[in-house]
């Protein structure tokens, strides 16, 4: 039996990040400040430094991606890692080898660090079980249980524009019940001091007893709005229709959907985040996406920070 | 052979027996209790002081993998860890490759196990052909080759109408018909309880109303075709609940509960332990409470191991992509008293669950010791504690969650048909 939060070692150090949940303060902190370090950096001329100089991290992606895989070998390269993508999805397992086969031959060519995407819920928790002690995991997405990643980046740009999180109101919106990002996001949240989190969606997206985690439940946007400071939109995926979560996208759009008049029964000055990519006219307009109150952009920006704090902590190269 | 058994605390829930007193063995049968018979010499003596005999476990369900799955188990592997439990009758259920649906597999799984000479295996005969809910099998057929019972054991319930049809046709017999209520599309590829751990996990659910539902089903059908039923696995509250009222109507109606789901809960799966991916799912620490509660007060009848050994490929993987299951004949005692010392009952309470009790759900002559009756007993130390580990199950998997806990009951010796099948030194 695995009682012990697999992600940290005996001395409650960081070893593989695969949940935000249980995650100590100061650890969320830790990685967070070292971020704020990094966004420097990719601003400079020179966008590199030699923290992970010969150092190999393997972007294991057993469920396609563009984005969240770019951002984790642009942050690899950042710090002069050497960076190996490999798309399993179409290639080892298609021949039947297993999930454990695949790292144990990836293991044995010295990866120091396994980035892992996974379809199916645990899956980073079973390899971080099974690697050697030196090897680090960072889980980017298993199943709909969690994208720490993203959590922490939608952490730190909520800090950058919001300073403090022990006076927000935070509302999470859309398919909670199969996103991963939602789950990290509310365990971040809570455990960062945010005195009140909701999530805004119909029974039929919101999973069993979702109160336990911490949030207030709310179906109603013009309700569930009120008086908050960050909302943060999750992705919509076509086969909700097929599963019947919904009836369609325009009626989703229509009571769900994030449009400057119902932007404007949140506070004045509240930020709008998605961790993307957009379905625009589904779960946020245009008009929302591209506004004022966006920082959208933003986030993709400290994805990559976050993303070198976040290994350079892992390598034990903090800077 | 004749055997003598001496100063055991012999202890028989059948008869009411719980004092200290000699069997007497001779032919396979049971020819005296207390006093040796006149002319008894015996060729053996067991001492079993301090040690409780009582009749031999009856499981009613235990997965033997044969027909065509010997990758995770064999006849003779589980054969000989069913003995090692104290498990001298049990019934398997036909989800083998291919099914118990015929005649000629029954007899051969039959022959073949009789011919190992350990416990007596009950197959459980496929209600549908081919177990896929559209075409009745041939009962009375399956039942001279040695089925005693029918059933569709993984929760692939055919339709309503299909399954009125194979009530009717098992009561025209008064053969007794097993499900597990599970109804399949409120299922689909849920892998935990719909509730608070896989919410935070982010697993595929199987809810209660799936198992409500088809209990729901299941009553009504045998209320309208008067045939016996017999509730497999029930694992929630409100289930209790439905059979306990079926029960109170007067309905022929039984049930069993696993070992598994008196004592864990969704809390047990913790960081995604696959050993803890079974079906029913282990639910709410409530739904648990009400299940010792069901067995204690009677609406549940019978405790059975849910015996399903798995190779460890086959969990080493993704919880939602890990095979269900856990392997559990060898617990099927230590964890039924586990239950029944902590809810303080008298040894006679607890022995009953896994004896008298499931014999006469299975129908069979077993799960007690009367003069005349067949010598299949078990001699165990109570107070004896053993630590669950891959090298002291003889079962050829080794998925269970509980690895590495110590639980009481040391089985000393299994006999069948008066022969010594499991023996253990101290």
């Amino acid at each position: 039996m695995i009682n012990r939060n697999p992600q940290l070692n005996e001395n409650g150090v960081l070893q593989h990040l695969l949940t935000t949940e249980g995650l100590p303060v100061s650890v969320l902190l830790q990685i967070l400040d070292t971020a704020e370090s990094f966004v420097g950096v990719t601003e400079r001329d020179v966008k590199k430094i030699p923290l992970l100089r010969g150092k190999s991290i393997f972007n294991l992606f057993f469920e396609s991606s563009t984005r969240t895989r770019t951002t984790f070998e642009i942050a690899a390269k950042r710090l002069s890692a050497d960076v190996i993508n490999l798309n399993v999805a179409v290639s080892a397992q298609t021949k039947g080898e297993t999930l454990l086969d695949t790292v144990d031959n990836l293991s044995a060519m010295n990866a120091d660090m396994f980035v892992v995407r996974h379809m199916q819920s645990g899956a980073a928790h079973l390899i971080a079980n099974h690697v050697q002690s030196d090897i680090h995991v960072i889980n980017a997405g298993d199943g709909r249980h969690a994208h720490p990643t993203q959590a922490l980046l939608d952490m730190f740009t909520i800090r950058r524009y919001k300073r403090d999180f022990h006076n927000l109101r935070v509302a999470i919106i859309g398919d909670i019940l199969h996103s991963r990002v939602a789950r990290s996001q509310i365990h971040a949240l809570t455990t960062l001091g945010v005195p009140e989190v909701r999530v805004i969606a119909p029974k039929t997206l919101l999973p069993r007893m979702v109160e336990r985690l911490g949030v207030h439940i709310y179906h109603d946007m013009a309700k569930g709005l009120k008086n908050i400071d960050v909302l943060m939109m999750l992705r919509l995926q076509k086969e909700r229709m097929q599963t019947a979560n919904l009836p369609s996208f325009e009626e989703y759009f229509k009571y769900y959907g994030l449009t400057p008049e119902k932007l404007s029964l949140a506070r004045p000055d509240a930020i709008v985040m998605h961790p993307g990519p957009m379905n625009r006219g589904v779960e946020i307009d245009s008009g929302v996406a591209d506004g004022k109150q966006s920082v959208i952009l933003p986030q993709v920006k400290f994805g990559i920070a976050v993303r070198m704090a976040v290994m350079s902590i892992l390598a034990g190269n903090q800077a | 052979m004749k055997i003598h058994i001496k100063n055991g605390r012999l202890v028989d829930p059948k008869n009411a027996v719980d004092t200290v007193q000699d069997v007497f063995i001779a032919a396979g049968k049971v020819v005296a209790i207390g006093t040796a018979p006149g002319d008894f010499h015996a060729n053996r003596v067991i001492d079993a002081n301090s040690l409780v005999v009582c009749p031999g476990f009856v499981d009613l369900s235990v997965r033997l993998r044969e027909p065509g799955l010997e990758y995770k188990a064999t006849l003779e592997s589980e054969m000989n860890a069913a003995v090692a439990g104290g498990v001298t009758s049990f019934a398997c259920p036909p989800d083998t490759d291919p099914p118990l649906d015929e005649p000629g597999l029954v007899e051969m799984l039959k022959h073949r196990a009789k011919n190992l000479n350990q416990a007596n295996v009950y197959p459980i005969g496929a209600l549908t052909q081919g177990l896929q809910g559209k075409r009745l099998t041939e009962m009375a057929e399956l039942n001279d080759a040695g089925c005693v019972v029918f059933g569709q054991p993984d929760g692939l319930l055919p339709d309503l109408r299909v399954l009125m049809q194979a009530m009717n046709y098992a009561a025209t017999f008064n053969f007794s018909v097993w499900l597990r209520p599970q109804e399949i599309n409120l299922t689909n590829h849920g892998v935990a309880h719909d509730g608070e751990v896989a919410t935070r996990l982010g697993l595929p659910t199987v809810p209660v109303c799936a198992e409500t539902i088809a209990l729901s089903n299941i009553i009504l059908l045998a209320q309208e075709t008067g045939v016996r039923v017999h509730i497999c696995r029930v694992s929630s509250a409100e289930g209790i609940m439905m059979i306990s009222a079926a029960k109170q109507q007067g309905l022929p109606i039984t049930c069993d509960v696993t070992i598994n789901h008196i004592h864990l809960s969704e809390m047990d799966i913790g960081f995604f332990d696959s050993n803890c991916h079974m079906m029913p799912p282990l639910r709410s620490a409530n739904d648990r409470e009400a299940l010792r509660k069901g067995l204690f007060d009677g609406v549940i009848d019978a405790i059975c191991s849910d015996h399903a050994p798995v190779d460890e490929d086959a969990k080493l993987l993704p919880f939602g992509q890990s095979e269900m299951g856990a392997m559990g004949v060898e617990l099927l005692l230590p964890l039924t008293l586990k239950w029944g010392m902590e809810m303080n009952l008298p040894m006679i309470e607890i022995l009953a669950k896994i004896t008298y009790e499931p014999a006469q759900i299975l129908g069979v002559a077993a799960g007690h010791l009367s003069v005349g009756s067949a010598a299949d007993l078990c001699i165990f130390d109570p107070e004896y504690y053993w630590q669950v580990t891959p090298s002291a199950i003889l079962s050829q998997g080794k998925n269970t969650p509980f690895l590495g806990m110590e639980l009481p009951g040391g089985i000393r010796y299994t006999l069948v048909n008066g022969h010594v099948v499991y023996g253990k030194s101290v």
